[in-house]
């Protein structure tokens, strides 16, 4: 463990600032936008005052953020920006570009309502709406996680290739303000070797990317692709692992929380799994043996660890703050399609919790837990609030 | 500057590429490369470069290519720049070669943006005045009255100045070019060579099969569209000061229109009003320039 390390009061977007700086991208394409635009501000302030050294670009548009994001990763230096919804939509032609392209750009994307209507609240639906764009996808809880989370999403896209998006929950995590240990530098370039891939874009190699495949050509890049995905689960386990010995702080790529002897488990990402500890910790007070499934890692979905993960539950409650219009909630899904075929599957309970920003509280997660476990599971996600 | 006889010779763009017989948009862009040299890398969007460029795993370029989304060049070529600035590499040269459809329309939010920064590459449109490599239909570029796959009755609104646009970025160099007045391609890439910032060369590029010019008519055609003031060749440094190239305008526009299948059928008043157009804009042209001497005289 480091003794090095220093506790400072910080938000979680400052945290997702102090991660990046920690890590040494050189190109930091980032463009405002609520509730992201601290992360820009702070990176800019460090910039400003000699603590940052990095091409910092300022375009007019997100989507002119990736499109500089690309190239800039694929010439071999380190890359990373920042952004939150309507922002992370826009970029959406080019989160496919950059992982056909290989470009293993972190990028941390705030959690927030998409429009219309106007909205500023914590919903997932932006980015779990990009799952298929071929980025590794994390969901942290608090800022201690999001700055932690920067580190090992470089040291695992970088090891694959592929880009990684950090998600944060809007002002639950992004603008609460936290005890966050930061790491010492020397620690952190220990941990995250200088990017040196193998292939760049160099005038003396002369390689170059884009031109047009054949179906054959297209069909052994996909596949590439699907190798390299296949990889991170392990990757980003040890890449954890290896944190953990250095700072003393593992979240597992899925974690289990008071698991043991329960017959339910409430699965969950993001901040809705601060509360649910404290609902877990109130249930088992009052003699409801119940625990918590924490989904980091959602893509890849980790199904092997997510089934190890779940066995042995009857019933598994699925708390979604995301809604797919016409088929509900995107973990509840995700997990009925990753348990089916289990030797014993549990019954699963999907429910539309906390979407749009709607306050979901301690109580009201144990109040909900009730309520599913007197019924059957439906096939249906269920409202609730 | 690189003697045109050596320009001919060196194979920056290899031959066996895609491009159609007597294309412009092909020796436009062989001429560009052999100018830049290896220390440089293309950034193509969709294109007919694009295809010129070749299907993987070939390149006909002889330097690193990226070939961004249609929308993104200027924006691409900001990060490539970036990157190599923070690698040290300040002296390889990011270039673009875009067409008019990725530039004058879906590109442009980017371009503007990136002009604004003042981001250090050279930005060449290659103007074949529509989307050919899609079969020909209308963009911004589109001349009046030209006939494509999407104004079949002839366009109804006149063609976007660009290079007026890009100079009012007050970038430190925008010009006009063709491949038919060869020794003013060259200065011209040689000029912007030793600057820095965002340098937008648009090279006018007759394409035979869009504009249905004959295959061995694509030079003259280049020619015709100088000569006639329909295109032409000037810069402007640093946003205001103006240099006409070819100073006179000796042909009627007809004569250019008659190369090309886009203006068939058209009535003579239409003819008229285009002659009228190019007139005006000539004389405009005309007084910017002279306006530019009598300040930098003053």
């Amino acid at each position: 463990m480091s003794t090095q390390a220093k506790a400072i009061l910080l938000t979680g977007n400052q945290a997702v600032a102090w991660g990046a700086r920690l890590a040494r991208p050189k190109v930091v394409p980032v463009y405002p936008i609520t509730p992201q635009t601290p992360v820009l501000e702070q990176l800019t302030a460090f910039a400003a005052e000699g603590t940052f050294d990095a091409e910092i670009v300022t375009p007019e548009s997100e989507h002119s953020v990736m499109s500089a994001c690309i190239p800039a990763s694929l010439v071999g230096t380190r890359v990373f920006t920042a952004t939150a919804s309507q922002g992370l939509l826009l970029m959406h032609e080019l989160l496919h570009y950059a992982s056909g392209a290989r470009a293993p750009i972190v990028m941390v994307n705030v959690n927030r309502t998409v429009a219309s209507p106007w909205a500023f609240w914590p919903d997932q639906t932006d980015s779990l709406s990009q799952r298929d764009t071929g980025w590794i996808q994390y969901y942290v809880e608090d800022a201690q996680e999001a700055l932690d989370s920067v580190l090992q999403a470089f040291r695992v896209a970088e090891q694959v290739l592929l880009p990684t998006m950090v998600n944060l929950d809007a002002f639950y995590v992004s603008h609460a303000l936290e005890p966050v240990q930061v790491p010492e530098q020397a620690l952190v370039d220990g941990y995250l070797p200088p990017f040196n891939p193998p292939h760049r874009f160099d005038t003396d190699k002369v390689e170059s990317w884009g031109n047009v495949a054949t179906q054959d050509m297209y069909y052994r890049h996909r596949q590439g692709l699907a190798e390299a995905m296949a990889r991170v689960p392990a990757l980003a386990a040890q890449a954890d692992h290896e944190w953990a010995q250095l700072t003393g702080r593992s979240f597992g790529v899925i974690e289990r929380y008071r698991c043991d002897g329960a017959r339910t488990a409430i699965v969950t990402m993001g901040s809705m799994c601060g509360t649910v500890r404290d609902a877990v910790d109130a249930m088992r007070e009052a003699g409801v043996t119940v625990g918590l499934v924490k989904v980091r890692l959602f893509r890849p979905l980790p199904v092997a660890a997510l089934r190890a993960a779940l066995v042995g539950f009857d019933d598994i409650i699925v708390l979604d703050r995301n809604y797919s219009p016409g088929h509900g909630g995107v973990l509840h899904q995700e997990l009925r399609s990753a348990l089916y075929g289990s030797a014993v599957a549990p019954r699963i309970h999907g429910l539309l919790a906390g979407v749009g920003g709607v306050n979901v509280s301690p109580a009201k997660v144990a109040e909900f837990v009730n309520q599913a476990l007197q019924g059957e599971a439906q096939i249906e996600s269920q409202w609730v609030r | 500057m690189i003697p045109i006889a050596q320009a001919n010779e060196e194979p920056m763009l290899c031959s066996g590429h895609a491009a159609c017989p007597g294309c412009i948009d092909a020796l436009s862009a062989r001429h560009i490369l052999t100018a830049m040299g290896p220390d440089a890398m293309a950034v193509i969007p969709p294109s007919c470069m694009a295809i010129i460029a070749g299907p993987q795993p070939f390149s006909s370029l002889r330097i690193p290519v990226y070939q961004p989304t249609l929308e993104s060049a200027a924006a691409a070529a900001t990060g490539l720049r970036r990157a190599l600035d923070a690698q040290g590499k300040h002296g390889t040269q990011v270039i673009v070669l875009a067409g008019d459809g990725g530039t004058y329309d879906i590109g442009f939010q980017c371009l503007s943006s990136a002009a604004e920064r003042n981001e250090d590459f050279i930005y060449f449109c290659l103007d074949n005045e529509g989307y050919m490599n899609t079969g020909a239909q209308k963009s911004s570029s589109t001349p009046h009255f030209a006939r494509t796959g999407s104004t079949p009755a002839g366009k109804t609104s006149r063609k976007k100045n660009l290079t007026e646009i890009m100079a009012a970025h007050r970038v430190p160099y925008v010009a006009t070019a063709s491949a038919g007045h060869l020794p003013d391609l060259l200065c011209k890439i040689e000029k912007a060579k030793g600057m820095r910032g965002t340098r937008i060369i648009t090279l006018i590029i007759p394409c035979m099969d869009g504009w249905g010019v004959a295959d061995d008519a694509g030079l003259m055609t280049a020619r015709y569209a100088v000569e006639s003031g329909a295109f032409p060749l000037y810069e402007i440094e640093d946003g205001h000061r103006y240099t006409l190239n070819h100073t006179t305008k000796t042909r009627p526009v007809s004569d250019y229109l008659g190369l090309q299948r886009r203006y068939r059928n058209m009535s003579t008043a239409d003819m008229e009003t285009l002659q009228a157009e190019i007139d005006d804009g000539w004389a405009t042209l005309q007084e910017r320039v002279a306006n530019s001497e009598r300040k930098q005289h003053a």
